[in-house]
Formats: structure tokens, C-alpha cells, sequence
């Protein structure tokens, strides 16, 4: 291999190279595909293609001037402005400080050379990749923590009894009336293998979200725009009389989907298996973004994209630092109405807040955020799991500051509700819902007294 | 001057302080790779920060034309790239009928490059252009996915294919600039294409050295105390942080009002040209108003 593209008309002409400048190519397009490779590992879409395109690139500018060589390669292999921490990082790491331990360990002999066969990465990420890579033993080791301390024993006491459940226990899924049984049930109330068979059911919903209407036309045969450019091809055989007239119209796509859950203390009986139905909504839907939060806000829609539930469920988990921690629902909606609120909430969103609201920061906060969130999006849907109980009254100071500001209030505490929660979001349309203040004042005053 | 003439990372650097556009030595690496190599430039940033501008810049610099795509959800082939002239061919038809010439030649003639409506795409690729021109496709993520896709093949061939005419290829390759402000996230497909650049807001200094490039008249103390301001509204909560655009606004305000320095009073009726919510007015306004001013004022 050497540093000069091949088939390249942009190329300029050079001279012909002398061994060590060809030396000198091999050795730089070596390290280029080193960095490549640790870019690539810690997430950042560097592809064989745009590694031999910088090889191109890099003969336009001075390699020797260490600015433009730090600026060529960022500005060829990085294209996205949040990767852009982790890509200094990383350069710094490989261009300066790997160089200087290397040659630290060259002067004591021996250890070079084992160093310098596998490339190495700095102790948090390798730590990061070695997780990544021996995974499928803990799959169920993972999951264990969730339970509580009761169903742990239950579980162990039947396994006492009966060693051969996992064969008895239907093998199809099961009966009707158990399964009628466990769509009422609380997920909080549980068994283990419960959960399991609900996070297969889950798995099983298909699910539908309301079209907006886009600003794209397509031919059809019946529409309210006139088709100009094959209304002229059609009619050209009768001269210049319009005979057949074509159409079009306008066409549907469904609304994006933004998802915003909380995962904080006081939701740990139901936040894990809430993932799991977060993770089936967005691989059955096209466009949905996805949040989790308690004190904080974090992302989780690229985690999510992993086919596997588990695999999916684990990676967030490993993601998000502020896990049954406390609960700041104010400040999470404030950190995504500043930073995310622009990039996902376009083309008439529909936003799903997932809460019992249980709120230990500012109400102040979350009256101000709620009402940004709400009109910045098409319709604001909270679940919340204590609704099942018919008992419930949204009376925490949080629950209440943001009942005005919410479109739907909806239970979230069982399959059955999540089956109408489906149902609720196949069947979003243009019409805005009332917002006004009486219309507000009335909603709260239905759920102050109790009748749903 | 033309592209040969911009050998260097400086000559692009010098070229757009000439006119006025003052560039960090990491975009005009880029900008500078982008003309080498001619491959398009993804701009992202917040708005205001000055992406559109670059184009109007590159234009200037090689004094060659802007075409210019505005975005917008919707967009489509006929009003990006081309469009016939539907009133003209059925006059056409009319006339012909008359003369009674021959279906096939009529076809020919009536779907030929005369009825044509060239688009800015097409226009950007028209084999009669002598100089290649700048193509601005300004905000393409408020455009839709499917529009994005087309656009994907126009910047890898630069060619359309017009199913009446034929391919129609770019003789001097366009140079393209794409701006985004993140409203929707690009696909990776259309990133991988090109080139990219964050434009972060200025430091305190470029932003100085930018008020007195655009702005030749503005009295220095005034600048200096304009940039400070700004630079701590950047720092505080708000939900829409003032640009560089923005900075500009607010000094011609200024300007207008006679001030030669920030004066509590004047600066708290023109904040409108800075904070564009209501939300963001209160926020500052108050105590956090007086020592913002305070500080701002203090540092000339």
C-alpha cells in the first residue's frame, strides 16, 4: 500500500518518491488506520472509505505543520459536533500522549515491543470495551437486582418445590384467562416470571402512531392539486385540449414520537420494565426519540437502536449515572427544552412523559418548563403508574403543577393500560387539543374530585 | 480572483478578511480542503453564528455566482431542480396544431432544453456555466428525509437525469456549502459526503476583531463594552443565546440611539435586539441586568 491514491484526476503531480519518503507514507497511512480504528472503537463512524479519502486529502495540506494535520483530520473524519469532545480526546491520546509512553517504555527494553502489537486505550474505555465484549453470561445476572427482596425469595422457594417449572410452565404462552389476568395486574406486584412473560408480550404489541399530514404531494388518482407535469405528457395526444385531468395529493407520514421516562427512586418497581416497553415502541416505530431521567437528562435513543431487549436495557443502564436516585423533573425538562427541545419536537411531535411525579426540585421550575414543553409540541402525554389505583389522587406539589400543562393523563401501571395507551396514539389527529385556561382549570378540577 | 490563486491555508484566510468574514486557521483548513478537493462543507452551529455567510463570502472571494437553495419542509424536485414550462408548451401545441407538423418532432421540440425552468440545483450543474459557482443549500434539515436522499445523488455524480432530455453533468463542479442548525438531525450518509465544521461561538477577542470588520464606524469603547456584554448574556441560562448577527443588530440599534457607550437605560429598551423571548427578557432583567452591565462596562 502507499500513501498516493491511484485513479485520481484531482491529484497533483509530484515528483518521484525516494525509499524513505515512501517509508514515511507507509508509516503515516499505518497510524492514520490505527486512529481510524480507535476512533471507530470508541463510536465514531470512521469507515474505510473516509479513511482512504482523508489519505487523499492529507496531500493538500503541510503533514509537518501539526495545526492544519490536527484540523485536516478533524474536519475529514469527525461529523458530529457532540462526538467532538471524544475526538480530541482521543487525538490527544493517540498522537501526543500514546507516543510519549512509548517512548518511555522503549528506553526500558523488552516491554516495547509487546506494546507496540496490540493498540492500547486508556484505562476508562478499555475497562468500557472490555464489558462490551463479555457479555452473554451476565445477561441474567443483570436483570436479577431489579427484583425486590420478596419476589427473590418467592422465586427461590418455588424453584425449591418445583425444580421442573421451567418445563410445566407453558411453553406457548398462556392460557386465556391467565393472560386476561395478567394484563390487569400490577407490574408491581410481579413474580419474576411474570415479568418475563409480560416483556414478551410486550414484544408482541405492534404499534401505531397518528399521520400528520407532510407538505409532499404524490399522484393518486383522486387529489386536490392539479398533476401540471403529467397532465401535459397525458393530453399531448389531443393537442392542446385538456381531456384527462391527473392528480395530486397530499401525503401522510407518521408523527415523530419523543419519549421522555423517569427513572428515579420511587419508580424502580416499574422503570425497568417501562424500558423494555420503550425499547419495543421505538424498534416498531420509525421516529422515536427516546430520555431517561432523574436527576439528570440522558439520552438513550442510540442505546435503544440494539435489536436485543436486553443488550439494549444493559447498555442504558451502564449509560445513565443517576439511576433510582432522586428525582428532578423541573430540571430535566429544562435541560431538554434548551438542548433537545429544538432538534426532536419539530414536524408536530407527540410527547410522552413517563412519571409518578414525585418532585424534589422547584415547582416553579417545572410549571415553566411544563408549559414550554407543551407548546412546543403537537400533544403531552403523561403516564403515570399510581394512576391505576382508583384511589390516586394527584396531590404531590409536583404531580399537580404540571397536571394543567398535560393533554392526556393516563395510567401506565399495568399491560392492559399500556394496550390503551396504544390505542390512544393510533388515533392522534390534526385537531389541537384545547389548551386554554378554563380548559385547564376544568381538567384539574376533574382530577382533584376523582372521576376519570 | 479565481481558485488557482488560493494555493495556501492563508490565502483563504487572508481572502475572507478581506472581505470582511474574520476565520479561525481551523475553518479556513477546512474551507481551504473544501476547494481543493471539492467536496461539500456541512456547517452546523447555532444561528447566527455565521454559516450562510461563508457562501456570500466564497462567492465574493472567487467572484463567481451564489446560487442559492432555501430548505424548506416540502421541497421537491420541481422547485429544486426543474420545472416545465407548462403555459408555454400548450401555446406551443396550439401554434404547432396549425402549422401541422409531425407528433414526433413536436415531442422533441416540446420537452426540449427551451421549455425548461432550470431550478438552483440545476442551475449549479448547467454545463454552460464557464466558472464553477458557489451552491448554498442553506437549512437542509428543515427540508424532509426524501429530499435529502435525492440530494445525496446529485453530490456524489453532480448530475440529473431529466427522463426527457437526458443526464445533464456539471463541467466545473459546483462548490457546495450546506448549512444546518440542527432542527432535525442530517443522515449519516449525507454527513459522510462531505466535509464538516462547527462554528462555535467567538471568543470575546474575535468577536471584537468581527464588530470592527463589519461595522468600520463603530467607536472602539463601545465595541469592546457590546462584546463583553454579549459574552456574559452567552453564559447565562437563557433559552435562545445571541449570535454574532444578533451582536451586529444590537450595536446599529445603538448606534442609531447616539450611544457611545452602554448606558443602563438605552441598553434595557434595545434588548429587544438581543433576546428574542420573553422568558429569556425577564431572566436577565433585574439584578442579574445591573451586574452583567456592571462587569461588561468595567472590563474597557
Amino acid at each position: 500500500m502507499s500513501t498516493q491514491p491511484q485513479d485520481n484526476h484531482h491529484y497533483r503531480a509530484l515528483e518521484p518518491l525516494t525509499p524513505i519518503e515512501i517509508e514515511r507514507g507507509e508509516r503515516l497511512l499505518y497510524r492514520l488506520t490505527e486512529f481510524g480504528r480507535i476512533l471507530w472503537e470508541v463510536g465514531i463512524d470512521v469507515g474505510p472509505r473516509k479513511m482512504l479519502d482523508l489519505a487523499e486529502t492529507l496531500n493538500y495540506v503541510d503533514v509537518t505543520n501539526k495545526e492544519d494535520f490536527y484540523h485536516t483530520l478533524k474536519c475529514s473524519l469527525l461529523a458530529k459536533h457532540e462526538q467532538e469532545a471524544v475526538f480530541d480526546q482521543m487525538y490527544m491520546y493517540y498522537w501526543y500522549i500514546r507516543d510519549a509512553q512509548n517512548k518511555k517504555k522503549a528506553e526500558t527494553p523488552g516491554a516495547a515491543k509487546r506494546d507496540d502489537k496490540h493498540m492500547r486505550l486508556p484505562p476508562s474505555e478499555r475497562k468500557r470495551l472490555a464489558e462490551h465484549l463479555n457479555t452473554p453470561q451476565e445477561q441474567r445476572k443483570d436483570l436479577r437486582p431489579e427484583m425486590r427482596e420478596s419476589e427473590r425469595r418467592r422465586r427461590a422457594d418455588e424453584k425449591f418445590n418445583d425444580p421442573d417449572d421451567d418445563d410445566t410452565a407453558t411453553p406457548q404462552g398462556l392460557a386465556y384467562s391467565a393472560l386476561e389476568a395478567l394484563r390487569k395486574k400490577d407490574f408491581e406486584s410481579f413474580t419474576w416470571d411474570e415479568v418475563q412473560e409480560a416483556k414478551r408480550l410486550m414484544a408482541e404489541m405492534r404499534w401505531h402512531l397518528g399521520m400528520r399530514p407532510t407538505r409532499r404531494k404524490r399522484p393518486s388518482r383522486r387529489g386536490t392539486y392539479p398533476d401540471m407535469r403529467r397532465i401535459v405528457r397525458r393530453n399531448l395526444k389531443y393537442g392542446a385540449e385538456l381531456l384527462e385531468l391527473t392528480w395530486r395529493k397530499t401525503k401522510h407520514k407518521p408523527r415523530p414520537l419523543v419519549i421522555i421516562c423517569d427513572i428515579s427512586g420511587s419508580m424502580s418497581l416499574y422503570s425497568r420494565l417501562l424500558l423494555h416497553f420503550i425499547h419495543t415502541i421505538s424498534n416498531g416505530l420509525l421516529n422515536v426519540e427516546a430520555f431517561v431521567f432523574g436527576t439528570r437528562l440522558t439520552r438513550i435513543t442510540r442505546q435503544l437502536k440494539k435489536r436485543d431487549v436486553d443488550d439494549a436495557v444493559r447498555d442504558v443502564s451502564k449509560n445513565v449515572q443517576d439511576w433510582s436516585g432522586g428525582t428532578r423533573i423541573g430540571d430535566a425538562l429544562h435541560f431538554f427544552n434548551q438542548k433537545w427541545a429544538r432538534r426532536v419536537l419539530g414536524r408536530g411531535a407527540v410527547v410522552l412523559v413517563i412519571s409518578d411525579g414525585w418532585d424534589r426540585g422547584e415547582a416553579s421550575v417545572l410549571e415553566v418548563e411544563m408549559d414550554r414543553l407543551q407548546h412546543s409540541c403537537h400533544r403531552l402525554i403523561w403516564l403515570n403508574p399510581l394512576l391505576g389505583s382508583p384511589e390516586y389522587r394527584p396531590l404531590t406539589i409536583g404531580m399537580k403543577t404540571a397536571l394543567p400543562y398535560i393533554d392526556n393523563f393516563l395510567p401506565a401501571h399495568n399491560l392492559d393500560s399500556l394496550i390503551h395507551l396504544g390505542n390512544l396514539l393510533g388515533t392522534i389527529d390534526d385537531s389541537r387539543p384545547s389548551r386554554s385556561t378554563a380548559a385547564r382549570r376544568k381538567a384539574v378540577a376533574a382530577w382533584s374530585k376523582g372521576t376519570t | 480572483m479565481d481558485q488557482d490563486s488560493l494555493n495556501t491555508i492563508e490565502d483563504v484566510q487572508r481572502a475572507m478578511f478581506a472581505q470582511n468574514y474574520i476565520a479561525d486557521r481551523s475553518l479556513a483548513t477546512t474551507v481551504y480542503l473544501a476547494l481543493k478537493r471539492r467536496k461539500p462543507l456541512l456547517l452546523e452551529g447555532e444561528p447566527g453564528v455565521g454559516k450562510t455567510e461563508i457562501a456570500k463570502v466564497l462567492a465574493a472571494i472567487l467572484n463567481t455566482r451564489l446560487i442559492r437553495l432555501q430548505c424548506y419542509e416540502g421541497i421537491d424536485v420541481s422547485t429544486a431542480v426543474y420545472e416545465w414550462n407548462y403555459t408555454r408548451q400548450m401555446l406551443h401545441i396550439r401554434l404547432m396544431e396549425t402549422g401541422g407538423a409531425g407528433r414526433q418532432e413536436e415531442l422533441k421540440e416540446i420537452f426540449g432544453p427551451d421549455f425548461l425552468i432550470q431550478r438552483p440545483l440545476l442551475q449549479a450543474i448547467d454545463p454552460a456555466n464557464t466558472q464553477a459557482p458557489v451552491l448554498l443549500i442553506d437549512e437542509l434539515d428543515r427540508s424532509d428525509e426524501e429530499f435529502e436522499a435525492y440530494l445525496l445523488e446529485l453530490l456524489s455524480d453532480f448530475q440529473i437525469t431529466i427522463p426527457e432530455i437526458g443526464t445533464i453533468s456539471a463541467v466545473q463542479t459546483p462548490i457546495v456549502i450546506i448549512t444546518s442548525n440542527r432542527t432535525r438531525e442530517i443522515h449519516d450518509a449525507l454527513r459522510r459526503r462531505c466535509l464538516y465544521y462547527w462554528i462555535d461561538f467567538p471568543t470575546l477577542e474575535k468577536e471584537y476583531q468581527i464588530v470592527l470588520a463589519r461595522m468600520p464606524g463603530v467607536p472602539e469603547r463601545l465595541a469592546r463594552q457590546v462584546c463583553a456584554f454579549v459574552r456574559e448574556l452567552r453564559s447565562a441560562d437563557l433559552f435562545k443565546v445571541p449570535g454574532i448577527a444578533e451582536t451586529l443588530d444590537w450595536i446599529s440599534s445603538l448606534l442609531a440611539l447616539n450611544q457611545m457607550e452602554l448606558v443602563e437605560e438605552p441598553v434595557r429598551d434595545t434588548l429587544g435586539a438581543l433576546l428574542k423571548y420573553q422568558d429569556d427578557v425577564l431572566k436577565v432583567g433585574g439584578s442579574e441586568f445591573t451586574r452583567m452591565l456592571k462587569k461588561a462596562t468595567g472590563v474597557s
